[in-house]
């Protein structure tokens, strides 16, 4: 696998007004790759719903850490992990289910959905107790200016 | 994130700006509900249209609301709606809600967020 081009590691509490945040400064990082508008909007969904299910679900009555790390690669793929030591997930096929959730009336459910469409690629992986690891992939369409970069 | 919310006869609108997510989304949730409940409205009107950023939150919302309309025997509206904003609903079918108000998505809004 080719070595990222540029990397960040994030982390910050489990407090809802970071989840603004968070989509900020992905999108800020993510700048460099010169992306389109709505590759970058399809990223901060994507960034805010798995930040979002950390704070409801892992961390549901408590405050703990979330870490988010971002690779840039020099052929516009784009590797976001999203991290918490949180509660886990039981069943993450049953989780990543559209319309499925244990967040009450107002969530619709549809977190991991709105993740899998803005993305190319998704990846959960979660053990009961020990928390949860979110990984998107996203490619960005290459344009010329990118190379003042490598 | 901020909603003001204005009265007219029996109906209630409501504009949303800025951001949407699972943050702001509660303190709009409770300021509507509030006007709703403390009115005998049975129209609610929520205006998209200064709204830049919406996750599934916005989807909550919506849904929420057309439910406590329902139950109210009134009737939820939604406007100015981006192009956007309408992909994350449509992975709810929310375009299939009977909750649109004319001129919403797709033409009018298209240009406005293009530019």
């Amino acid at each position: 696998m080719k070595k990222a081009m540029n990397e960040m590691k994030l982390t910050f509490p489990s407090r809802s007004a970071n989840e603004g945040f968070a989509r900020s400064a992905v999108a800020s990082f993510l700048s460099q790759l010169d992306p389109a508008v709505d590759e970058l909007a399809d990223l901060r969904t994507a960034v805010s719903e798995a930040v979002t299910n950390c704070i409801v679900h892992a961390y549901r009555d408590t405050i703990g850490t979330i870490t988010i790390q971002m690779r840039l690669f020099a052929d516009g793929r784009v590797v976001i992990k999203i991290r918490d030591r949180g509660c886990g997930i039981a069943d993450v096929e049953q989780a990543m289910e559209p319309l499925f959730t244990t967040g009450g009336d107002d969530r619709s459910g549809l977190g991991f959905s709105v993740m899998e469409s803005f993305t190319d690629r998704l990846r959960v992986s979660s053990k009961a107790g020990r928390g949860t690891v979110v990984t998107m992939e996203k490619y960005i369409a290459v344009k010329e200016r990118q190379a003042t970069l490598a | 994130m901020v909603v003001r919310i204005e009265q007219v006869t029996n109906e209630i609108t409501a504009w949303l700006s800025g951001e949407l997510d699972h943050h702001t989304a509660r303190v709009m949730r409770e300021q509507i509900d509030a006007a709703v409940g403390s009115s005998s409205a049975n129209v609610l009107r929520l205006d998209f249209s200064g709204v830049g950023f919406m996750d599934s939150s916005g989807i909550g919302l919506v849904m929420g609301r057309y439910r406590l309309m329902q139950s109210r025997g009134g009737r939820l509206l939604v406007v100015g709606v981006s192009e956007r904003l309408l992909r994350v609903m449509r992975l709810a079918g929310l375009e299939r809600l009977p909750v649109w108000e004319e001129k919403t998505h797709k033409d009018t809004k298209k240009e406005a967020y293009k530019k």
